[in-house]
């Protein structure tokens, strides 16, 4: 499945990702509709499934606010790849199910609008706009088993069933 | 190959015999604290279906943020805790009496040397102090805590931060860490953990490196380290029975970084609107006209700052267009105040002595700043809109310099006031 491409700046911060005043509701669409809405306004209304947030570096920098994370999940968005997160957007993040990929060469080898092959397994992004393949350093085993159930909650709740 | 005091906690907590920064470690938390936000993490707990919590000793839930409730929404949120503490019968439950979740963890002996301390809250960094690696997490997480007593946790790297030299006449660990905000940015540390070395922090009180700790995460700092030494042993007897073990670092640790500084050199800083590294020397702003003061919270509220604040005020009056309000980090600090006569010497001058709690710092209640006003406050944050409207200011600095500027109603170098007198 291809993916596109929605690329920003540097230190995006938690308030733009999601604005506070949507913090009254846990309601996905809800959330979902307001992803990103202080920096691109287009972003809610255009995004698909599978596509991947690109940017700089201390993405999902301020506050520790978990819907940050959970509103690009409600959108669909399959990985974030950064040249760096801060700290507790990082972790929000993988808790909630979405990949994040630390990588400045990814990054700078991506434009907005490209269209790219996403392969989490391998470490493989291929930009079919440009021809250019990148590798990514994959995400350890644990982190993936995360991110595959959809989330801390359910990989939880999996591993309880399973016990 | 050696290891920092960091990566040797997080190695025992893992039960790996090697760790490496960029790692990720599976860890088995120690303490897990939450305070006003265990509503949220007690409903995601549910979500995850297991009865029990993982163990009831090591859950800490003091509701520290917004008491008394300031509304219902809020009194709904206490009231579903106090349900939860009972329900499965979380030994360590503070109610809203008690004070700051970061002053009655160390006060009630929940932190000590060599362990991994998860809170739900980001100034969870403060316990390092102590000698612990405390750090904070998300509410979902928690909940994963709560469950299990595991948590998932990248190894930092780790950064040495050498404090030489003694401190001047009216200059405090609040002055240091100003400073040092100032100088390595308020993104200067992001993931990172810090330990900090040097005489300089050995003559600090414990209270004082709590101060340190606490605001390293203003740097996104992971982790803040002391290296714990007779002080510390000395504040944790009486407070706890439980054995420790003390971690220290090898002599041929890895630090990714190594900064040092004079602290001699440092006099009293502020740190201006709206950026914690917006730090500038207290003369430089000196002049600037006050609304509000607060000398409190988990930054500043303890006994020594509330002395450091008081001994500024005697015989003189709170500026009449300034309100100063003080809140002790604890009952035990309010206490204490109180028997030392230095409530009474606030309330005299014209101060406003509230409980025991986080108070106005995060702007939730007891002293909302209104559009064009500026406040001076000892606390740790002045994101634009932090304790009121957006279109106040927020001045970070030490209590001696709070309380010296209340008196004169503006931003007041401390030193020049202390000579007045
Ligand atoms: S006093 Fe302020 S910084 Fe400290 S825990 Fe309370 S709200 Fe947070």
């Amino acid at each position: 499945m291809n993916s596109k491409v929605w690329k920003y700046g540097k230190d995006v911060n938690t308030d733009v990702i999601l604005p506070g005043r949507y913090l009254d509701s846990y309601e996905p669409d809800y959330l979902a509709s307001h992803a990103m809405e202080d920096l691109d306004k287009e972003f809610s209304k255009g995004v698909k499934p599978g596509d991947i947030v690109v940017a700089d570096s201390n993405f999902g920098c301020g506050s520790s606010r978990e819907q940050a994370a959970s509103c690009l999940r409600y959108c669909g968005v399959q990985a974030v790849v950064a040249k760096s997160f801060a700290r507790l957007f990082y972790r929000n993040a993988i808790n909630q199910g979405i990949t994040v990929i630390e990588s400045p060469e990814c990054v700078d080898a991506l434009n907005h609008g490209d269209e790219v092959d996403f392969n989490l397994p391998d470490g493989i992004i291929k930009n079919l706009t440009t021809g250019k393949e990148m590798k990514f350093r994959p995400l350890p085993e644990f982190v993936m088993e995360i991110i595959n159930s959809g989330g801390l909650v359910n990989h939880l709740k999996q591993k309880l069933q399973n016990d | 190959m050696g290891y920092t005091i960091a990566e040797k906690i997080l190695m025992r907590a893992s039960g790996s015999t090697h760790v490496e920064p960029g790692e990720i470690v599976n860890a088995r938390v120690d303490i897990a604290m939450s305070h006003d936000n265990a509503a949220l993490v007690s409903k995601i707990f549910k979500e995850i279906g297991v009865e029990n919590v993982w163990d009831s000793d090591r859950i800490i839930i003091p509701i520290d943020h917004r008491v008394p409730a300031n509304n219902i929404k809020v009194a709904e949120g206490h009231k579903k805790i106090r349900e939860f503490a009972r329900g499965q019968n979380i030994k360590h439950f503070y109610d809203v009496r008690e004070g700051v979740c970061h002053q009655i963890m160390p006060e009630f002996g929940h932190v000590m040397p060599g362990e991994l301390i998860a809170g739900t809250d980001s100034h969870t960094t403060t316990y390092g102090a102590l000698g612990a690696f405390s750090t904070g997490i998300g509410a979902t997480e928690m909940a994963a805590v709560w469950a299990t007593g595991e948590l998932w946790l990248k190894v930092p790297e780790t950064y040495k931060i050498k404090l030489t030299g003694s401190l001047k006449n009216q200059v405090f660990s609040k002055d240091i860490i100003l400073h040092i905000c100032g100088q390595l940015t308020a993104e200067g540390a992001n993931y990172k953990a810090i330990e900090y070395y040097g005489p300089a922090i050995d003559e600090l009180s414990v209270g004082a490196r709590l101060t340190i700790t606490n605001m390293s995460m203003e740097m996104g700092a992971k982790a803040a380290i002391i290296a714990p030494d007779e002080k510390v042993f000395n504040y944790l007897k009486g407070r706890t029975d439980k054995d420790y073990k003390v971690v220290t670092a090898d002599p041929d640790a890895r630090y990714a970084k190594e900064f040092e500084f004079d602290v001699s050199k440092i006099g009293p800083k502020v740190a201006c609107p709206h950026a914690v590294d917006n730090v500038k020397d207290v003369g430089e702003v000196a002049g600037t006209k006050l609304h509000q003061a607060v000398l409190g919270s988990c930054t500043n509220g303890r006994i020594e700052d509330l002395k450091a604040g008081a001994r500024m005020l005697d015989g003189n009056e709170i500026h009449k267009d300034v309100r100063l309000i003080v809140a002790p980090a604890s009952r035990q600090v309010y206490l204490e105040a109180m028997e030392e006569g230095i409530l009474q010497k606030f309330v005299k001058a014209g101060g406003m002595v509230i409980n025991p709690g986080c108070g106005p710092c995060l702007g939730a209640h007891e002293g909302i700043l209104a559009a064009g006003e500026n406040c001076i406050a000892s606390t740790n944050r002045n994101f634009q809109g932090r304790m009121g409207s957006t279109e106040a200011g927020i001045y970070l600095a030490s209590p001696a310099t709070v309380v010296a500027s209340a008196v004169k109603g503006e931003i007041t170098d401390p030193r020049r006031f202390s000579h007045e007198q």
